[in-house]
């Protein structure tokens, strides 16, 4: 087959289709997204597909499609496993029969994240294998094996690409996608899937077992290997094996790694062989850990001793910078290259006819003073209008805001969170609230899809992975049945609305919950929907700047006067905010 | 060992900047050559500022270190600007002659950045500015000065026009093949005069 010019996760996809795959689950996440998003959106299935609710809920599904023999893949980004630890740490002792991948997308350097966790981490905490691509023909390659690996050691197996993979473009050679016609048959085995402690203490010595032959076979596997050359070695993993391989004198030994856990015996014997070795990976130091495990008086350089950073991501002028450091040479040098002062910024911000944009405004007006306690979704760009308090991860605006109103704090809170978000971890937040006596609005900021991650549907979308009907859940009676006696749903772009909904939650006690629906703006634009665009009458206007204010980027100042470019998607909440109504829709007055 | 040709693309979210970087990677594999690269995918792109990084004969990593590009096609005066920084001397900049203002500018009252200030800023190295969003509507549609930029760069990089054609061929919806050949061919026609 000819290559192609994929996206590391476009390649991952279709490595998952030539395994072939059988059932696939997991929660939309950057850099994650994709993958389910390629699989569910492909014309012929014959594997299953969902968009979970959470992290923990599709790791529970793929892990019982696992234990009933298929092949089955969950995704999700690496705080997504947070939430699915739980079931990661047991899955583990039951182990599998079909092969279960856990694809754990990490974020070096943050791009789109609240940390910089590694995925690797939990792997040796599970004591199961992990994997950890180089490149986009490598993430192709490794998680079609994944699958078979993952059967031969009946343990799942966590794929683990960084963003540089997943958001990367390559020459991919692909294979030929494979039909599956495997049908889950679940066999009862009580001392397997039932982990009560007499069958778990047994299951923890059978994992603890499995490990020597694990290591032994994952030198097999290829994906750790080595070149000797000289007296001197760098040990890389992940994309810095890339990095390392661009700018490698060739007198200088490499070895890369790409599959946990290391085997200390292949490892040690590669370590002996020389004077001074020098471990480059991106965030935790998991191979130099294991290094300096087997180092002996070899010295080992890396984040322990201040050469490499444990945080951020590398690229080939910070590993050329860390090898200059400790003495090796390069095989291409770098020129100091700084960005030029005074450029303004051009973070990104939320979208023109954005929903979330006038719920905002409008807290802030009613809450003057107020805490904001906000949540993982587009909406956290409300920091940029100093709407967003804390985030700290999904579901937590809720448990935020009733925690610091049980501490003694006297402003009124509140808070705010996206449907999928609500849906994700906030109702147990909510229930406890309620339940707890706290007093707070939270306000759902409902755009009807998981917007940020690239609009994936949700249970209040009433559609599914895979595009059928399905009920759209109700926020409100869901709100309701966890205590809320306060619940009122208000369209995001009507001001008047806002502002009277959220003064009479703000005068009653306990918990109040303001829905605010409108579909997403851009769903909304690809769904076909235009309203028009407005205007500023430059006669009528009187430059006060309340609209340029406002934030919206399709105002902008033309001269003295605000005008109203060709972004606008005519939501006409600037026309609202105008004290001379001197913005109307185009061809009215 | 042979060193990959670099190529930045920036732009703003929303620009096509994506389109642009698929189109320089289908060309390479039409003549056989291997490619690597890197874009902003994610919350990043909401009207941000955004870099495709395209490696032409690219084996390794997707990243193009700052100083090393040979090539920078950017969207915006701005954008081009902010990364100056990645061309290597001697490098050249194909830079569409507008600029969007932040709209972080107007909300902070700060000074708008003009066109001719921000032109004098980039004036230490080897320009070619074209006006895309005329060219694109002459061509039938504003939506392709992506294409009309690639056009205009396509004097400098080293994949042969005909291959840049076949991929824009087979990577525009197919109604617009037409408009965005055309876009192609004007930006091509304005960057000849940049060619010295």
């Amino acid at each position: 087959m000819r290559k192609q010019y994929l996206l590391g996760n476009e390649a991952i996809a279709h490595g998952c289709l030539e395994s072939p795959v059988d059932f696939v689950s997991g929660y939309p996440g950057t850099p994650s997204s994709e993958v389910i998003d390629i699989l569910r959106m492909r014309e012929m299935k014959d594997y299953y597909v969902e968009w979970s609710v959470n992290e923990k809920v599709a790791l529970e599904n793929a892990l019982a499609a696992a234990w009933c023999g298929l092949r089955a893949l969950c995704t999700m980004k690496h705080v997504g496993l947070n939430v699915a630890a739980d079931p990661l740490m047991t899955s583990a002792y039951t182990g599998v029969t079909g092969g279960l991948v856990i694809m754990s997308a990490d974020d070096p350097f943050a791009h789109s994240s609240q940390n910089e966790q590694d995925s690797r981490c939990y792997a040796s905490f599970a004591r199961i294998p992990c994997l950890d691509p180089s490149g986009i023909q490598e993430a192709h390659d490794m998680v079609k094996d994944a699958f078979a690996l993952s059967e031969e050691f009946g343990l799942p197996v966590i794929f683990r690409p960084t963003t540089r993979i997943c958001h990367s473009k390559g020459d991919v050679e692909l294979g030929t996608i494979v039909a599956t016609t495997r049908v889950g048959k679940f066999h009862k085995d009580p001392r397997q899937y039932v982990v009560i402690p007499a069958h778990t203490r047994i299951l923890h010595k059978k994992l603890n077992e499995k490990q020597a032959a694990i290591k032994k076979r994952l030198v097999e596997s290829g994906y750790n290997y080595y070149r000797i050359r000289g007296s001197t070695a760098v040990v890389a993993s992940g994309i810095a094996a890339m990095y390392v391989q661009e700018i490698l004198p060739t007198d200088v030994s490499f070895m890369k790694i790409g599959a946990y856990p290391i085997d200390e015996e292949w490892l040690a014997e590669f370590v002996q062989q020389h004077e001074t070795i020098l471990v480059i990976e991106e965030l935790a130091p998991v191979v130099e850990e294991a290094v300096r495990q087997v180092a002996g008086c070899v010295a080992v350089y890396g984040k322990k001793d201040g050469h490499a950073p444990y945080e951020g991501e590398l690229s080939p002028m910070s590993v050329a910078r860390i090898m200059e450091s400790c003495g090796f040479n390069t095989a291409k040098t770098f020129p100091e290259a700084n960005p030029l002062p005074d450029i303004p910024a051009r973070p990104p911000i939320m979208c023109a006819g954005c929903t979330h944009r006038p719920v905002f405004y409008t807290m802030k007006k009613v809450f003057k003073d107020g805490i904001y306690p906000s949540d993982i979704g587009c909406y956290t760009l409300g920091l940029q209008l100093g709407a967003v308090d804390t985030t700290i991860c999904m579901g937590a605006s809720i448990t935020v805001g009733s925690g610091i109103y049980h501490s003694g704090e006297k402003a009124d809170i509140a808070a705010t969170i996206g449907d999928s978000t609500f849906l994700h971890t906030g109702i147990p937040g909510l229930l406890n609230a309620v339940y707890n006596g706290a007093n707070m609005t939270l306000i759902i900021l409902d755009n009807r899809i998981t917007a940020m991650t690239g609009h994936q549907p949700n249970p209040a979308t009433g559609v599914t992975a895979s595009g059928e009907q399905t009920v759209p859940v109700s926020l409100e009676a869901i709100c309701r049945a966890c205590g809320v006696s306060f619940v009122d749903t208000v369209d995001s772009y009507d001001l008047v609305g806002l502002t009277t909904a959220m003064k009479d939650a703000k005068s009653r006690p306990g918990v109040k919950v303001i829905i605010a629906r409108q579909p997403c703006v851009i769903t909304a634009r690809r769904a076909g929907i235009r309203r028009g665009r407005y205007q500023v009458n430059s006669e009528i206007c009187t430059s006060c700047g309340l609209c340029v204010k406002f934030g919206c980027p399709a105002i902008e100042m033309g001269g003295d006067t605000p005008i109203v470019s060709e972004l606008c998607s005519g939501c006409g909440v600037c026309a609202q905010i105008c004290p001379s109504g001197a913005i109307a829709k185009e061809g009215r007055r | 060992m042979n060193e990959s040709y670099d190529v930045l693309v920036v732009g703003i979210g929303g620009q096509g900047t994506i389109l642009a970087s698929n189109i320089l990677g289908e060309a390479c594999l039409t003549e056989g050559r291997l490619v690597k690269g890197a874009e902003t995918h994610g919350m990043a792109q909401r009207g941000g500022s955004v870099e495709s990084h395209i490696r032409i004969d690219g084996k390794f990593g997707p990243l193009i270190a700052p100083g090393d590009a040979d090539i920078m096609v950017s969207f915006d005066l701005l954008e081009a600007l902010r990364y100056k920084h990645y061309l290597k001397p001697g490098g050249k900049i194909i830079v569409n002659r507008h600029v969007v203002i932040p709209t972080s500018v107007f909300v902070q009252g700060a000074p708008v950045p003009d066109e001719e200030e921000i032109l004098a800023r980039l004036g230490d190295v080897s320009l070619c500015v074209l006006d895309a969003e005329s060219l694109a509507i002459e061509a039938g549609s504003p939506l392709a000065q992506n294409v009309v930029m690639l056009g205009a760069a396509s004097h400098f990089i080293p994949l042969s026009p005909d291959s840049l054609r076949t991929a824009v061929e087979s990577l525009v919806p197919p109604k617009t093949v037409e408009i965005n050949i055309k876009a192609f061919d004007l930006g091509r026609e304005a960057g000849a005069e940049c060619k010295g």
